[in-house]
């Protein structure tokens, strides 16, 4: 079991013939990801990579049965990309993409949970689960089939939590980067719950960072639903409080979104926390006892 | 991306808001043609930085005659002003708005955000305006009162309603909030802001409601369609090394530490900072060079961190997910090869061609101290800066 992807999970490519989507979606495939074809606009009907390229998703949908999408497209094109997926009825859409902005993005999130569409990101490395299927940049070496569940705001933070879990032989369930923007897709509470209720995940490791609230929501969801042992760490203790104008981030914030708050708020919850992103996985092995 | 007051002005009159009489002035000898074109027999003068805070810091004057203004005109431009939201050093000044004088009844506070809670854009009220609202907002947080906007249905006259009647305004400002309302958030949604505030939002002695302040930041991910605000940019404001770093889309913030860091992703470069202080070190910068860093950046990014003369020693932490690890490697030969080097440089490289990119840096000859793992990265760091400060 795993969460999001499994080997059946059948995958397309928005903006598969650029070159960055190129490069990772030849990964993909390489790792096992069953890609079925690719979404470029005016460029139906060609091949890439020796699979079919669709002008639309729609058509993609209908004549490959795919239910996940991989998108790769400029930020500019960010918001109808991840509409198009949705209303093609694509179940799971995973935005690599950088720098959507914010306001498209609260458009986006309202319709895609009208629509049904669970969608990952923008600006994030994407899902894995190891061993079987790979929707995303992260380099599939450093994971290892297993039974601890990551979920994390930071790509690269993410990487470091799975070499350690790695390293100590715990291996991962699945991995699921959710992307640092202010209004990403999915939340931590919406992963925290889909690995609660995955039999393969025996543990979960939490990797949050500064700004927003969405650790501390966490932290109560964890009190509540999650009957898993849970690692956290968060980024940005030493990070400066630098230059700002005005009030308003303050006011919004009420005073949560520090690094202090958030481990004060999962410590509260029962969570493990390290203090030192080299002390993750180590973190796993002292609460499981493994 | 800020802009100033007297640019936020200049948008909120685009938009039919009604703001204070004002004209921004670069030089002194300005001054009198400015007063003299305004009315009234008192004026404000305003020190325009991009933070908050400039009341208390003196940057904020009333006047009675032309030469008070040109003694604070003199005082103040081509100097930086220190507030408390700014860092040590201040912001310059290199625009003074001189503007009428509003006579102040009563002062309110007006601002508006994206909440990441609520995944909204949330208007924020409070009767409590003026220079201690983030007091209020922490001792009296039921002072505060909020309304959300449905992102399908767009601003509405009941959000407005809602917030003038908690407000307590009379009839004639609550038809003057509802309008404010609207055009704000309309401005908001059409300029891709990312915040607004009026603090304070005044009634004055003849009961109007007029903006007496103007903070606005974009979303610069929304940049490439808000050309004309684009250019507003004064990049005067930004530090000279993180301007530098930002047209190389590195993303670096100067510190006080002494040992550089350049790390790949801006979560692992926040803990790169907090596992090398707490091995007892102190950061001298934050420098994320991003997932696309080629070795032409990387080396840009070098020459960053050693332009910083507090700098004794570097760390060099990657995890190549999308970057791959042995082009790191050359940018950084290729940086040492020009600039030369007279600090220890600690690697830790991990992930995409790592072993590729390890070969290459102990090939070539430079003093490069190469780490094992995040750890092992920072307790050598740390040691070679203490060594090389004493």
């Amino acid at each position: 079991m795993s969460i999001l992807i499994n080997k059946n999970t059948k995958v397309i490519c928005q903006g598969f013939t650029g070159s960055q989507a190129t490069q990772h979606c030849e990964q993909c495939i390489d790792y096992g990801t069953r890609l079925m074809g690719g979404v470029t606009p005016g460029k139906g009907g060609q091949t890439h990579l020796d699979l079919p390229v669709f002008n639309t998703v729609v058509e993609a949908v209908s004549e490959t049965g795919s239910t996940a999408s991989l998108i790769f497209v400029p930020a500019r094109f960010g918001k109808q990309s991840i509409l198009e997926a949705a209303e093609a009825g694509i179940e799971l859409i995973v935005c690599i993409t950088e720098g959507i902005p914010t306001l498209d993005m609260i458009e986006v999130k309202v319709r895609c949970d009208e629509l049904g569409s669970r969608l990952i990101g923008p600006n994030c490395p994407g899902v894995i689960t190891p061993g079987e299927s790979k929707m995303g940049i992260m380099p599939g070496n450093i994971h290892l089939p297993g039974k601890v569940g990551v979920i994390s705001r930071s790509g690269t933070l993410t990487y470091e939590a799975v070499k350690q879990t790695t390293d100590l032989g715990f291996g991962q369930s699945s991995c699921v980067g959710i992307g640092g923007d202010p209004v990403p897709g999915s939340s931590f509470i919406d992963m925290l719950g889909l690995f609660e209720s995955d039999p393969a995940t025996e543990a979960i490791v939490m990797v949050g960072e500064i700004g927003g609230t969405a650790e501390e929501a966490a932290a109560e969801f964890i009190q509540s639903e999650v009957s898993k042992p849970v690692v956290s760490y968060i980024a940005g203790v030493t990070a400066p409080s630098g230059k700002r104008m005005g009030h308003a981030g303050a006011i919004i914030a009420g005073g949560k979104g520090t690094a202090e708050e958030k481990f004060k708020a999962l410590e509260a919850a029962g969570v493990h926390t390290v203090r030192s992103p080299a002390e993750i996985g180590s973190g796993v092995g002292e609460i499981t006892g493994w | 991306m800020n802009l100033h007051e007297y640019q936020s002005k200049a948008l909120f009159r685009e938009y039919g808001i009604s703001v204070s009489n004002g004209i921004p002035v670069d030089d002194s000898e300005q001054i009198k043609e400015a007063i003299n074109s305004l009315k009234g027999d008192r004026w404000v003068v305003k020190a325009q930085v991009h933070a908050g805070g400039r009341g208390k810091a003196g940057g904020v004057e009333l006047v009675d005659t032309v030469e008070q203004a040109e003694a604070f005109a003199q005082k103040w431009l081509g100097k930086n002003l220190v507030t408390y939201q700014t860092d040590d050093n201040g912001q310059p000044v290199n625009t003074i708005l001189v503007e009428e004088c509003t006579d102040i009844a009563k002062e309110l506070y007006l601002g508006a955000v994206i909440d990441r809670a609520s995944q909204r854009l949330v208007f924020m009220a409070s009767k409590e305006g003026g220079v201690n609202i983030e007091e209020v907002a922490a001792t009296n947080p039921e002072k505060i009162f909020q309304v959300a906007i449905d992102p399908l249905k767009g601003p509405s006259t009941n959000e407005a309603n809602e917030l003038a009647t908690k407000l307590e305004l009379n009839e004639i400002q609550k038809g003057q909030f509802k309008d404010l309302y609207l055009s704000l958030s309309k401005m908001f949604i059409e300029k891709d802001l990312s915040l607004l505030e009026i603090n304070p939002l005044v009634i004055t002695s003849e009961g109007d409601l007029i903006c007496l302040d103007a903070k606005i930041n974009i979303d610069s991910n929304a940049l490439y369609r808000q050309e004309s605000l684009a250019e507003m940019n004064d990049i005067s404001q930004e530090d000279e090394r993180e301007s530098h770093a930002s047209k190389w889309n590195l993303s670096y913030v100067s510190l006080e530490g002494n040992i550089g860091c350049m790390v790949n992703g801006a979560g692992l470069a926040m803990g790169t900072m907090d596992i090398i202080k707490l091995h007892g070190g102190e950061p001298a910068n934050f420098l994320d060079v991003g997932g696309a860093a080629d070795s032409e950046r990387v080396s840009e990014a070098f020459k960053i961190i050693l332009s910083d003369k507090a700098v004794q020693a570097v760390l060099i932490n990657i995890f190549g997910g999308i970057v791959r690890c042995d082009v790191i490697a050359d940018g950084i030969i290729e940086a040492v090869e020009q600039m030369g080097v007279n600090v220890p440089v600690v690697v830790r490289l991990e992930g995409n061609n790592a072993e590729i990119g390890s070969d290459k840096l102990s090939e070539s000859g430079f003093n490069i101290i190469s780490a094992s793992g995040l750890e092992d990265a920072a307790k050598l760091v740390v040691e070679a800066s203490s060594g090389s400060a004493s």
